[in-house]
């Protein structure tokens, strides 16, 4: 672990407070930390599924600099960061299930292959890394389409930066 | 076996000072500090000058150690969580003006490398990518009485050179006794950073809510240490 978090010092315990405003200002300044700490998680769980840079920035983002907030301003704030959240908990369960019906479909594809010809399946929908892609090919080329041997195959992967001929020695 | 070498010891005035942190900023956020360190660089060459080999080996070292899944998970690691929500609470959004830890990560996906960019940068770079906490340099001869941090005046100017941009009301920024010398966050006002000709410099961090001030002790030592070697 490179930063343990057992080191963290939470030091944002509850303190009296002169103001009902200021507690709540303590209290939507929580809100914010809970929501940017869930936003993150969810952006590092689900990446690649979900990239950093699809994230839009926050409409509330007006005040051009650090200051600090008003009332109004860590309303929109925290605001911004629950729809933020809830948008991205949308995305990543958007995802996974078309992760699942993609791993359904391959199955199904193993299964009877003749159903699904030269059907093509990257392996990106499956939520794996690389270039790779399934596809229902006839065994033996045009003798296989004929006699209808049908099988799945994975390709070989990501292409090579310079091209087959550039690699050669 | 030869016994490792000894680790450096480390100066008798090694404790940073705290600076000092006006009443309305102090309120708001508590646990808000500032802390600095006075450095003399060592070297007798300029300081935007190539870095030394053990810096440009450390670079090296520190690039082949963080790759792609890093610069994404950093964002969740205790220390860097804890500025992107500070900076979420002083209204800067993170995915936009990136926290100075993910702004390293991000450069060293699109460079390959953390590139070495003169003895300074180099040292407070290798400072970040090992603590996820940022150090900046002032010339210590531009800096006039404590720092602290604080709130702009309308049309105050950031810096004191002439031509210095001037600055809209209540934003946050270090300052010394007489003007503003940086946004927070931000890099000191033109004249006040650290250039090539500098000797003594002061090195200060901001510390949130949830970072040690170990981490950012370390920080600044590391920065300090490096800077003061011949």
């Amino acid at each position: 672990m490179a930063q343990s978090e057992q080191l963290v010092i939470e030091r944002g315990a509850p303190r009296s407070l002169e103001s009902p405003e200021r507690a709540a200002r303590a209290s939507l300044k929580g809100q914010i930390g809970r929501l940017e700490r869930e936003c993150s998680a969810i952006v590092a769980d689900a990446f690649p599924r979900i990239s950093p840079a699809d994230i839009p920035a926050l409409e509330a983002d007006v005040v051009g600099g650090p200051c600090l907030l008003t009332l109004e301003e860590l309303e929109r704030m925290r605001d911004g960061l629950a729809g933020r959240a809830q948008d991205m908990r949308r995305r990543v369960d958007e995802r996974v299930a078309h992760e699942r019906s993609a791993r359904e479909l391959l199955e199904r594809m193993r299964l009877e292959p003749g159903r699904y010809k030269f059907v093509r399946l990257p392996v990106r929908e499956l939520g794996q890394g690389g270039c790779g892609v399934w596809e229902v090919r006839p065994r033996l080329g045009l003798i296989g389409m004929l006699a209808g041997w049908w099988q799945v195959k994975l390709s070989s992967g990501c292409p090579l930066p310079r091209g087959r001929a550039a690699a050669r020695p | 076996m030869a016994d490792p070498p000894p680790a450096p010891e480390r100066p008798e005035d090694s404790e940073p000072a705290l600076g000092w942190c006006a009443r309305e900023v102090e309120q708001e956020f508590p646990e808000l500090r500032l802390l600095l360190v006075q450095a003399r660089v060592g070297r007798p060459g300029s300081l935007t000058d190539g870095s030394t080999p053990a810096v440009e080996d450390r670079l090296r070292e520190l690039s082949n150690r963080f790759r792609g899944a890093w610069a994404v998970g950093v964002r969740r690691e205790p220390v860097p969580a804890a500025y992107r929500v500070f900076f979420r609470q002083i209204g800067l959004d993170p995915e936009v003006l990136r926290t100075p830890i993910e702004a390293a990560a991000l450069e060293r996906m699109l460079r390959g490398g953390f590139i070495s960019a003169g003895l300074l940068e180099d040292v407070l770079l290798i400072s970040l990518v090992d603590t996820s906490v940022p150090v900046w340099a002032l010339d210590a001869e531009c800096v006039d009485g404590p720092l602290g941090i604080r709130q702009s005046k309308e049309g105050e100017p950031l810096g004191r050179s002439a031509g210095a941009p001037s600055l809209p009301a209540g934003r946050l920024v270090i300052a010394d006794a007489s003007a503003a010398l940086a946004v927070l966050f931000g890099e000191p006002a033109p004249g006040h950073g650290a250039g090539a000709g500098t000797r003594r410099l002061t090195l200060f961090a901001v510390v949130v809510a949830g970072v040690p001030a170990l981490y950012v002790e370390e920080a600044l030592w590391t920065c300090r240490m490096a800077l003061e070697q011949q």
